[in-house]
């Protein structure tokens, strides 16, 4: 968005580099020694922290990481874990003080059947309350190799139950299972463009250095795959799905099915890439020298647009993450006892229900500042992408 | 331009071949087939057919037949303009297709204008105040309006028309109109009720056009013809319209070809959780009733619609900038 074409700025790379706000960081001729002689990877650096929304993101997305790794320390109850009874609870709220003093503790919730609408209302008891803790025991799961009971916030009393986000229909704790959700939709968001990069880098590799018939066809592939509704395939691709496959059976599936039809920006983009720079004369120095086609591309072409790659890659990956919740959401992606998002927000489908557990939609919210830490991250990563341009 | 069309409209059979192979393979994939279905949800409501009955319904609607005979044999029904009978409905495809066709194409249409409405004022006042609290906004909205998945946008405004005034906002038609043949009253009922999934569909395509917009008009603003024509005193209204901004739009057009698929694969889900009578619930429902002919002739019209949206953008985008040579 902000990357500007302007080509009529050709002075030296430091002046360049060092943006007007800045200027004085690079005055001296010590910080200029120091631009001179930076690599790559820290000038990409230098220029992705001035942009302070990415930088948050980031820090944002590095704490999102230890939940994908540990769900269980930040879950306190098992994903399934169901009781009737227990059905449809609102939020309950976490308090911090208590007369005044520090003390951790959550309210109380009584459910009262309403005799009119024989719905369950449940209300904040003021005259009782649970008191919870960080780091206290609950159920037991493997850390590394390591078997704990450690949480990040559970109940002192582990045979009660507090719901920080509420429950569903079927009484689940829905922290819990947004967290496992957490690993579940942005791990299959990640692996997938991970796949998708790997297609695009090859294929338009091929496509751009060899050129050709194989430049044709697949440049009519890729033509093909963007005139095709992405949606209506893969919801065909995976109703093709045996049903019986086991949940990490399809769960690979989705994943690769996500990025047959995502890697063609890519493979774009990295085409254009390698017909600009099959010219530059350090590929023909490597060529002239006597290194394999292997060799030059992996070791001489591909590093030169890398943080490119890179930051199309951060931003295909909310894309994914919004497909596999939709899809997992009409019932075609993920299925239970899978967890996603998707697959959480199935339980708000109508009006009703919603207007009955508000909270239900706090999978969606959660989609959303997901995406949008991707979204501010890739942009920060993009525009830091070419630190020799202006 | 005349041959430049006729080589792009050529091109569509061809794919749809393409599309029409690759199609019939997906729907014929999944194990079993309809009948399978069929006596599943017969054991379910507690009366039953024997395997022979089964068999013989198979031999009847040609499933025992091998798979590219099938697929002939559709090819060739499809050639005449006969998408096959709809073992789910017990209704010709083309009837059940040919019914909600006109409501996918306008629900797409109206999402498209409303986003192009949207987005273009949205990139000319963001461009052209810089860095204002307008401009930062916009931008807000816009990383919203991307993050935002649009079933879910969708499920939150019929949360809070529910919650705030007891509207139940769903489907396109009142529940007078559902039925009626069509009248004058009926579109009027129509357009009262598809401004709004059409606003939920265009919202995440006007915010990334917007930042689209806005960039290209910033390149644009800081060229010296701006200053030639300042110095000349044009009013600065009439400067930014008449050249940056239709300089602007060219790399605009030249998205819509991605965008339109896009709309199409948005409508589909938006319609199923909205209920409105497009395609799109009803290709959700004979895919997880195996009902697949249905399934294949929805998804080519799909290609279809995706394919002529493609052509008619590149068309679009050679009549706005006349520099583009017609190859």
């Amino acid at each position: 968005m902000t990357q500007k074409k302007g080509s009529s700025s050709k002075q030296n790379e430091f002046t360049m580099i060092a943006d007007k706000e800045n200027a004085e960081e690079f005055s001296s001729s010590a910080s200029e020694e120091k631009v001179s002689v930076a690599s790559n990877w820290k000038l990409v650096w230098w220029r992705y922290r001035k942009n302070r929304l990415a930088v948050i993101s980031l820090f944002l997305l590095f704490f999102v990481l230890t939940i994908i790794i540990f769900p269980d320390f930040y879950a306190n109850q098992y994903s399934e874990k169901t009781n009737a009874r227990e059905a449809y609870i609102p939020i309950q709220k976490i308090h911090f003080f208590k007369d005044g003093k520090v003390d951790l503790w959550a309210e109380k919730l009584v459910g009262k059947r309403n005799m009119k609408t024989l719905a369950m209302e449940w209300v904040s008891d003021p005259a009782q309350s649970v008191d919870v803790q960080f780091f206290g025991k609950g159920f037991q799961w493997k850390f590394l190799f390591w078997n704990t009971e450690r949480h990040l916030l559970v109940p002192a009393d582990a045979s009660t139950r507090i719901f920080i986000l509420g429950s569903d229909r079927m009484g689940r704790d829905q922290w819990s299972r947004l967290m496992y959700a957490t690993k579940t939709s942005l791990t299959v968001g990640m692996v997938s463009v991970l796949i998708s990069v790997l297609l695009g880098v090859l294929l338009g590799g091929i496509s751009g250095y060899f050129g050709g018939t194989a430049d044709m066809i697949i440049q009519r592939l890729i033509e093909i795959l963007n005139s095709v509704p992405y949606v209506p395939i893969w919801m065909a691709m995976t109703a093709a799905l045996p049903r019986n496959w086991s949940s990490e059976q399809r769960f690979f599936a989705i994943t690769v099915i996500l990025s047959l039809l995502g890697w063609t920006t890519l493979g774009r983009e990295v085409r254009g890439k390698f017909l600009s720079i099959r010219e530059e004369d350090y590929v023909l120095a490597a060529e002239l020298i006597g290194c394999s086609k292997f060799r030059i591309i992996a070791n001489h072409m591909v590093p030169t647009f890398l943080s490119h790659i890179i930051a199309t890659g951060t931003l295909m990956i909310p894309q994914m993450i919004v497909n596999e919740t939709s899809l997992s959401f009409l019932g075609l992606g993920l299925r239970p006892p899978a967890i996603s998002y998707g697959v959480m927000l199935q339980e708000a489908q109508n009006v009703k229900t919603m207007a009955q557990a508000p909270w239900l939609m706090i999978p969606g919210l959660v989609v959303v500042i997901a995406v949008l830490m991707f979204n501010l991250a890739g942009d920060g990563l993009r525009d830091a992408a070419d630190p020799y341009s202006k | 331009m005349a041959s430049y069309i006729a080589k792009r409209l050529l091109v569509i059979p061809l794919l749809l071949l393409v599309f029409s192979i690759v199609i019939f393979f997906l729907i014929q994939a999944p194990p079993g087939d309809f009948m399978t279905t069929y006596s599943a949800i017969l054991a379910g409501s507690g009366s039953s057919m024997d395997n022979e009955q089964l068999n013989l319904m198979r031999i009847d609607y040609g499933l025992d037949k091998p798979m590219h005979i099938q697929y002939i044999r559709w090819m060739g029904k499809l050639l005449h303009g006969d998408m096959g009978l709809s073992l789910l409905y017990m209704l010709p495809n083309t009837k059940l297709i040919g019914d909600r066709i006109g409501l996918t194409v306008l629900l797409a249409f109206f999402s498209f204008i409303l986003s192009w409405l949207i987005a273009i004022p949205a990139g000319i006042y963001s461009a052209t105040h810089k860095n204002s609290i307008g401009d930062y906004f916009f931008t807000v909205i816009n990383y919203i309006g991307v993050a935002i998945p649009n079933f879910f946008l969708a499920l939150l405004l019929m949360w809070i028309c529910y919650d705030l005034w007891g509207l139940n906002l769903v489907g396109l038609f009142s529940p007078k109109y559902e039925m009626a043949p069509w009248s004058w009253a009926k579109v009027g009922d129509l357009l009262s009720h598809i401004w709004l999934p059409s606003l939920i569909l265009a919202l995440g395509g006007s915010a990334r056009l917007t930042r689209i917009m806005r960039a290209n008009l910033l390149d644009e603003l800081g060229k010296p013809y701006m200053i030639t024509g300042r110095a000349k005193g044009m009013s600065e209204w009439a400067l930014v319209m008449k050249y940056p901004v239709r300089l602007a739009i060219n790399p605009l057009v030249s998205t819509i070809g991605n965008y339109i698929p896009q709309l199409f694969s948005g409508s589909l889900v938006v319609a199923t959780v909205m209920n409105l009578q497009n395609i799109g619930p009803l290709l959700l429902q004979a895919l997880s009733m195996q009902d697949m002919y249905l399934s294949g002739s929805i998804l080519l019209v799909y290609c279809l619609l995706a394919i002529i949206g493609t052509i008619l953008s590149d068309m679009l985008l050679v009549w706005v900038d006349p520099r583009i040579r017609m190859e």
